[in-house]
């Protein structure tokens, strides 16, 4: 059958599973657009900036673990995708972003609407391919499919010249196995391996497991609660790793690092025993490198060799899918109680029961923790949120507890502001059953907001909860701790939010006490399509606890005890 | 840098490579972004048409060798990293050194020096000849120090190449898919460069 390269595309796509893509036309990707009116399976949402294409396939991706597809012209359309490209590579989340480019013969001379965009995103893509015959390109979709869903994750750009879409082949889909001798991830661990992790495991007095997004990327939930219910291992969160255990069993201690418990940062500096598995110990989980976790031994499982002995020296490495390696390290684990370990533990999570706001009398204040606590009270804590970045990720991340894996969609490696409502309609096209709620700050919100006309043009029933103290709150809470309170270039004007909505025809609600919660989320619940929320909340709020960047990490600045006095 | 700094740490890194246009940049791409520090790269083709070969000497003071290797692993279009400098192997480098000769005295100096080390004129003209030295690298670096006082013109040198010894044949079964599945491949050498 004789098809052109932009047919040949659309089948290629057909095959690997997609069902909907996100993009923006364009002169070098025309015969593209024209094309996909022939494969009306295939369902083009049409954005309004590139950048939100690039988020919304990477919402679409972290939602359900299949690959999201983003799409754009040359030159300006691709450079846009570039933000979404270095996103997913940072939190490993499996996209490929097709690019039309300028035909062949045109290359290199700076023409019009000319980008080199495989040299652009070489850095912030897992690979990347410039196809430059239409032969190639059947091949070239599956292995960029198969290299962006394998092994660790990642970003995957196909850049297509103008002049190969329009040319004519004959097409015969290529059913053999993918071959490339350069990529072969390991999977599985070796039995010295297993048997050094699990006599460690074993004879470990205060061991805790950093669970990461490389668990819920495996799809290894099952049997990291095999893991932690017979070693007796207690487990804290990175923020990507939220849903990993569910956050109601007793074991979990919550999220680890800057923003994240106390008892987990104590349970890491104070243990004997690290069992990292799918994290990549970030500076943002870590503080000091030189003070952290400086009596335990480690032992490190990821998919990805090179971040072993990274950031942090192990005594037992291993590269390996998570779901396969606890398998093979279950057999090796005896049932433990650890009954003085999980006691101290208890005297901490005491005190940080003390310390939370939640237990404080805030008087008339609307906080962000009280929205997201109530949010998660009124949504039965099923929701799927997909957060912005900045204080109310962080609030989130603290004050709402996921049971399920991916159901908390949050850009952690790169914290890209404008994220968030996005990569939510992306995740709502994943998951048109679920519940989907962008939770955003107002200084994010600005930066994507634009993509309100996305969701009411696909009718996507996504609802938007902003969360606006009139400042970009996380870099004021900085500037409040170590700019001696200079409140340079953050507080913010805002437009009205809700007549913002009006103008595109979205119902909205503004909300300013604490018992609107409730009626707002039955209200957005209550709406077909997409629905704006705008909770008015204390603007000058801090996140608790924090360790200020490159400090201990058991150096947190708390909050105080009722009683107490504030101290910085 | 400091005087803590450790004594510079060479490491020798044996790369193949598809054969492919962008290769080599995102090899230095790859060294750029993560700060890794190359001393020398070398690059050329095998006997396999389809697979460039590299060799890389890195300085390893400031990133653990193991990280490099598996960073460069990472890479779709990398096939296989060995550490050569691990294992017994043999080294060299390439030098082509054009050197003064306007007086016999000069003249005798270069033939002498030549007749040291494994140097050979490959070219004499009236005032200046060309030198070519092919030899570990250290040895070409002292062949290069005894031309200096002479008068040291003009000056290439390769870089390391190296080759682990004995059998392990480093590409063995390597065939793009695409030729595989006969749909491209016109049997036209392609550079990577």
């Amino acid at each position: 059958m004789e098809l052109t390269g932009s047919e040949i595309l659309m089948e290629c796509l057909l095959r690997e599973g997609v069902d909907v893509m996100f993009g923006y036309p364009g002169g070098a990707i025309l015969p593209t657009y024209d094309a996909m009116t022939k494969y009306p399976q295939i369902h083009h949402v049409l954005v309004r900036h590139e950048q939100g294409a690039s988020h919304m396939a990477d919402g679409y991706a972290r939602a359900t673990g299949k690959v999201g597809v983003a799409i754009a012209t040359s030159g300006p359309g691709a450079t846009n995708l570039v933000t979404g490209m270095a996103t997913a590579m940072m939190d490993s989340s499996p996209i490929v972003c097709i690019t039309g480019q300028v035909p062949r013969a045109a290359i290199g001379s700076d023409a019009f609407q000319e980008t080199d965009v495989t040299g652009v995103s070489l850095p912030v893509t897992k690979h990347n391919f410039l196809v430059m015959d239409v032969e190639e390109l059947a091949w070239t979709v599956r292995e960029a499919f198969h290299i962006a869903r394998s092994g660790r994750p990642g970003p995957v750009l196909i850049d297509i010249p103008k002049d190969v879409q329009i040319a004519g082949t004959e097409f015969v889909y290529p059913e053999g196995e993918i071959v490339l001798p350069g990529y072969q991830p390991r999977t599985t661990a070796n039995e010295d391996e297993l048997d050094a992790a699990g006599r460690l495991i074993n004879e470990a007095q205060r061991p805790i497991i950093l669970a990461g997004h490389g668990i819920l990327m495996s799809g290894a939930t099952d049997e990291l609660l095999h893991l932690v219910e017979r070693s007796g291992v207690p487990v804290a969160l990175t923020l990507l790793g939220k849903g990993a255990l569910p956050e109601n069993h007793p074991l979990s201690l919550g999220m680890m690092g800057m923003h994240g418990t106390a008892t987990s940062n104590h349970s890491i500096q104070e243990a004997d025993l690290l069992i990292a598995l799918g994290m990549r110990f970030d500076d943002r989980v870590t503080g000091n490198l030189a003070t952290y976790s400086q009596h335990s031994r480690k032992i490190h499982v990821d998919i990805d060799p090179s971040e072993i002995n990274k950031n942090v020296p192990v005594d037992v490495g291993i590269a390996g899918d998570l779901r396969t390696v606890i398998t093979q390290l279950l057999p090796r684990i005896e049932r433990q109680q650890r009954v003085d370990w999980l006691a101290r533990i208890r005297d901490w999570q005491e005190d940080d029961d003390e310390r939370d706001i939640l237990h404080q009398d805030t008087g008339d204040r609307l906080l962000g923790a009280q929205v997201i606590n109530d949010l998660w009270l009124h949504t039965g804590g099923d929701a799927v949120t997909v957060t912005d970045v900045g204080q109310h990720q962080m609030l989130e991340a603290q004050y709402y507890p996921h049971q399920r894996p991916s159901t908390l969609i949050t850009s952690g490696g790169l914290g890209t502001m404008g994220f968030g409502f996005p990569a939510a309609i992306g995740a709502k096209f994943a998951l048109p059953d679920e519940e989907v709620w962008a939770i955003v700050g107002d200084g994010g919100f600005q930066m994507t907001m634009c993509e309100l006309a996305t969701a009411v043009q696909e009718k996507t029933n996504v609802n938007i909860a902003i969360l606006n103290n009139a400042f970009l709150g996380m870099v004021r809470q900085w500037q409040e701790f170590f700019y001696e309170e200079r409140y340079h270039a953050t507080p913010m004007f805002n437009p009205d939010f809700c007549l913002f909505a009006d103008a595109y025809g979205v119902p909205n609600m503004r909300v300013t006490r604490r018992e609107q919660v409730e009626e707002s989320v039955a209200f957005a619940r209550s709406v077909q399509g997409p629905v704006l929320i705008e909770y008015v909340i204390e603007k000058e709020d801090i996140v608790y606890p924090m360790v200020p960047a490159g400090a201990d990490l058991h150096a947190m600045i708390r909050r105080p005890k009722p009683g107490e006095r504030e101290s910085a | 840098m400091s005087d803590e700094t450790p004594m510079e740490q060479k490491v020798t890194l044996v790369t193949l490579v598809d054969n492919r246009p962008g290769v080599l940049n995102r090899i230095a791409s790859l060294f750029r972004r993560r700060n890794f520090n190359i001393d020398s790269l070398t690059v050329g083709r095998t006997h396999r048409p389809h697979v460039s070969r590299m060799t890389i000497v890195v300085d390893a003071r400031l990133a653990n060798v193991n990280i490099i290797a598996a960073n460069l692993r990472k890479l779709v279009n990398v096939i296989e990293v060995r550490v050569v400098s691990d294992e017994p192997h043999v080294s060299r480098d390439l030098a082509l050194i054009k050197v003064r000769t306007d007086d016999p005295e000069s003249r005798n100096m270069v033939t002498e020096i030549c007749e040291r080390y494994p140097g050979r004129i490959v070219d004499m003209g009236v005032k200046v000849a060309i030198v070519e030295v092919t030899a570990h690298e250290e040895q070409v670096e002292a062949m290069i120090e005894e031309f200096r006082p002479i008068g040291i013109v003009e000056m290439v040198r390769t870089g390391v190449v190296a080759m682990g010894r004995g059998i392990r044949i480093q590409d063995t079964q390597y065939e793009p898919p695409q030729m595989r599945a006969g749909t491209r491949d016109n049997g036209v050498q392609k550079n990577i460069l």
